[in-house]
């Protein structure tokens, strides 16, 4: 692979990173708020 | 489209630190914090998950105003030194990845805002995001001193959302927060805008000290503080806010007013015998995060 290659896989490895944690959090996130919403006390 | 030509190879994406900084977070960071004390303000509070939700949704719909605004105004951020090396007029991202950024940013925080708190808080997040972007940004501010004047509305929404967004309606108290904001942001703005006017002037942004000179400017800092600091301890007087409030109000107004009238009192043209004008920037951020924090603790502390 060329550096220009590299450097772009490194890249798009980091933002799917990212993005993965962030979908996780918003799922986790979307969970907590149904729970608020409908009441549930634990 | 403006020809600006990336010095990064087209095929490589954006770095991520890059998407980040188009949020522009610093400027977020007052944002957040404005919007959480117009909801800790407020009489009842949300359960926590959805009071954070509705921050989170406000810091977001801060990011996507950051992004569309460098998406729109890449040819003014290339000719400015305090913005040219912003990712886009640096040719580290092309524009239309920050304009799906920044559309999918805004249209994710209002739809998340109204699932989880209030439809009212997600319009207000909606108007206050389209102000931003399409009567400051694309209308008002390459055509009008008067864009800070009138613009620096959208910056004045978020302890409003806050409120809306624990309470579910509009009071006295957040459309007061809102005015203090409202008119807090042309002495802040023109301070800073005095000691970088040469940029502006280089961008074609017709600011005040650009089009009206810099006496005129002062004294305008000065009639919008006055009218800042009456609005900044009015809660008091009005039943809104306890003595703590209105004291400390009284306290850092007090300072503003001693600041900005140095700022009247000085006739330098150079940038660099501009203390006053520097002081004066400085101190109104320190201003608004310590009124807000005093607002906060007053309603605690009650």
């Amino acid at each position: 692979m060329t550096e220009l290659e590299d450097e772009v896989v490194r890249r798009q490895r980091e933002r799917a990173r990212i993005m993965a944690w962030l979908l996780g959090g918003f799922v986790v996130l979307l969970f907590f708020i149904t729970i608020a919403k409908t009441g549930i006390n634990w | 489209m403006p020809a600006i030509e990336m010095s990064n190879p087209a095929a490589l994406p954006a770095d991520w630190r890059d998407i980040l900084a188009l949020t522009k977070p610093r400027v977020m960071s007052l944002v957040v914090f404005s919007g959480l004390c117009g909801l800790l303000a407020a009489p009842e509070l949300p359960p926590l998950v959805l009071g954070f939700t509705a921050i989170l949704c406000i810091a977001l719909g801060a990011g996507a105003c950051g992004a569309l605004n460098q998406w729109y105004e890449v040819e003014v951020d290339a000719s400015m030194r305090r913005t040219a090396k912003r990712p886009l007029p640096a040719g580290r991202m092309d524009r239309d990845t920050a304009l799906q950024f920044g559309v999918g940013l805004g249209v994710f925080s209002v739809l998340l805002m109204g699932l989880a708190t209030s439809w009212l808080a997600a319009a207000l997040l909606a108007i206050s995001i389209l102000f931003y972007v399409l009567v400051y940004t694309v209308w008002l501010k390459p055509r009008t001193p008067q864009n800070i004047v009138i613009g620096g509305a959208a910056g004045a929404f978020p302890p409003l959302i806050g409120w809306v967004a624990a309470t579910g309606h509009i009071a006295a108290l957040p459309l007061l927060l809102f005015l203090i904001i409202f008119l807090w942001t042309p002495p802040h703005f023109w301070a800073l805008s005095l000691f970088v006017r040469s940029d502006y002037a280089a961008a074609g942004i017709p600011m005040l000290p650009v089009v009206a000179g810099p006496q005129s400017t002062r004294r305008q800092i000065f009639i919008y503080s006055l009218a800042m600091a009456a609005a900044a301890v009015a809660p008091w007087p009005l039943g809104l806010a306890g003595p703590i409030y209105g004291l400390c109000s009284a306290i850092l107004s007090f300072v503003f007013l001693v600041l900005a009238a140095r700022v009247a009192a000085n006739q330098a043209p150079d940038p660099a015998l501009m203390g006053p004008e520097k002081h004066l920037f400085a101190y109104s951020v320190f201003y608004l995060f310590a009124l807000f924090t005093v607002l906060v603790a007053d309603r605690w502390l009650a």
